[in-house]
C-alpha cells in the first residue's frame, strides 16, 4: 500500500508522516508540490509545517499548488486524504472539509501534549480507533481555531462528522471544541494536533497516533 | 497608471483575536476612543491606465478566488485614483 506524503515549500512534518506510514506497515512516496502528479499512490497526507510561509492566509498558496489538482479530483472520487495542521489548513482553503481555521483565540503559538476523545470511527484514517477513545498526541499550531457558521456546525454535530474533539479547556477557541472533522464521505480527514509525532514512547507522548495510518492500511485493504 | 484596491474583513461574527489584541492595547496608551477595533488586509493592485469594466470584475474574481475565504471574510473592490 502506497501513501503519498505531499512538500509544498515551507512543510516541516513530512518526514515523520512518511515514518509514521512506515512503521504502520504502509510504502511512504514523497510527493513533489511542484509535479502534478500522484505516482499511483492509494491515499494522500497533507503534512504539517507553514506551507510558504502561511503567507496571505494558512494553506491559500499551497492550496493551488499543481499536485493539488490531482489530489483534488482523487479525493472528490474516495481516495483517503489527511490533512495534518497546515494541512487541515490546506483542505478548508481547498473546500474538500467546510469551514475554516482562524488565529487561536488568545493569540498564542500552542506546542504540548493534547488529550482528545475520538468521537467518529467510521472514517478511512479512524477505524482502528474505539469510539471514544482518549488518546494523547502533540497540538502546536498559531491558528489552529475552528470556525464554521451555525448552520454547517449543526450539520457537523447531526451527521456525526467531528472525529475528534480536545479534551479539558479550549486550547484554541475552536467551536465545540473541533480538533479534526471529516468530509461526508469519510475518506477526507482534516485534523488540528499531530498523530505522526507519536506513533512510539521513544520520540511521542504516546503511540496513540499510529492507529491513523494503520486505519487507513485497513480500509484500502478492504 | 491607477490603483485597484481590495479590502479583505473577517465577517462580522468571526472572533478577531487580533483585533481584540489592539483595542486591548489603545487604552493602556491612554487612547479611550475605541469601542471595538477589526483587523484586515489591504490589497494595491497597480494597472496600466484607467481601470476597465472587464479588469474590476477579474479582480472581483481573484478576491473570491484567492485574495479572501468567503467561508470567513468579506471583502470589497475600489479604484484608487
Amino acid at each position: 500500500m502506497k501513501i503519498g506524503v505531499v512538500t509544498f515549500p515551507g512543510t516541516l512534518d513530512d518526514r515523520d508522516a512518511a515514518r509514521a506510514v512506515r512503521h504502520a506497515g504502509g510504502e511512504a512516496v514523497s510527493l513533489w508540490h511542484n509535479d502534478a502528479e500522484l505516482h499511483g499512490v492509494d491515499a494522500v497526507i497533507l503534512p504539517g509545517g507553514f506551507s510558504y510561509g502561511d503567507y496571505l492566509r494558512c494553506g491559500a498558496i499551497s492550496r493551488f499548488s499543481p499536485v493539488m489538482e490531482p489530489i483534488i479530483d482523487a479525493a472528490n472520487g474516495g481516495m483517503p486524504l489527511l490533512g495534518i495542521c497546515n494541512g487541515f489548513q490546506v483542505l478548508a482553503e481547498a473546500h474538500l472539509i467546510p469551514g475554516a481555521l482562524t488565529r487561536n483565540h488568545e493569540l498564542h503559538f500552542l506546542c504540548r501534549d493534547q488529550k482528545l476523545t475520538i468521537e467518529n470511527t467510521n472514517t478511512a484514517w479512524t477505524s482502528s480507533f474505539t469510539q471514544g477513545q482518549e488518546i494523547l498526541i502533540p497540538l502546536k499550531n498559531g491558528e489552529g481555531a475552528y470556525m464554521c457558521d451555525d448552520e454547517t456546525l449543526a450539520m457537523l454535530e447531526d451527521e456525526g462528522r467531528i472525529i475528534a474533539r480536545y479534551v479539558g479547556e479550549n486550547p484554541n477557541g475552536s467551536r465545540n471544541l473541533i480538533a479534526g472533522i471529516t468530509n461526508e464521505r469519510g475518506n477526507v480527514v482534516g485534523l488540528m494536533p499531530h498523530p505522526e509525532h507519536a506513533i512510539d514512547s521513544l520520540t511521542g507522548p504516546s503511540a496513540d497516533g499510529l492507529a491513523f495510518f494503520t486505519s487507513v492500511l485497513k480500509a484500502m485493504v478492504k | 497608471m491607477a490603483k485597484i484596491v481590495v479590502d479583505v474583513m473577517l465577517k462580522p461574527e468571526i472572533l478577531d483575536p487580533q483585533g481584540k489584541a489592539v483595542a486591548a492595547a489603545l487604552p493602556r496608551l491612554g487612547f479611550t476612543f475605541a469601542k471595538d477595533v477589526r483587523q484586515g488586509k489591504r490589497f494595491e493592485i497597480e494597472v496600466d491606465g484607467e481601470p476597465t469594466a472587464a479588469q474590476l470584475a477579474e479582480v472581483e474574481a481573484a478576491a473570491e478566488k484567492l485574495l479572501s475565504n468567503p467561508v470567513i471574510e468579506n471583502f470589497t473592490v475600489r479604484v484608487e485614483k
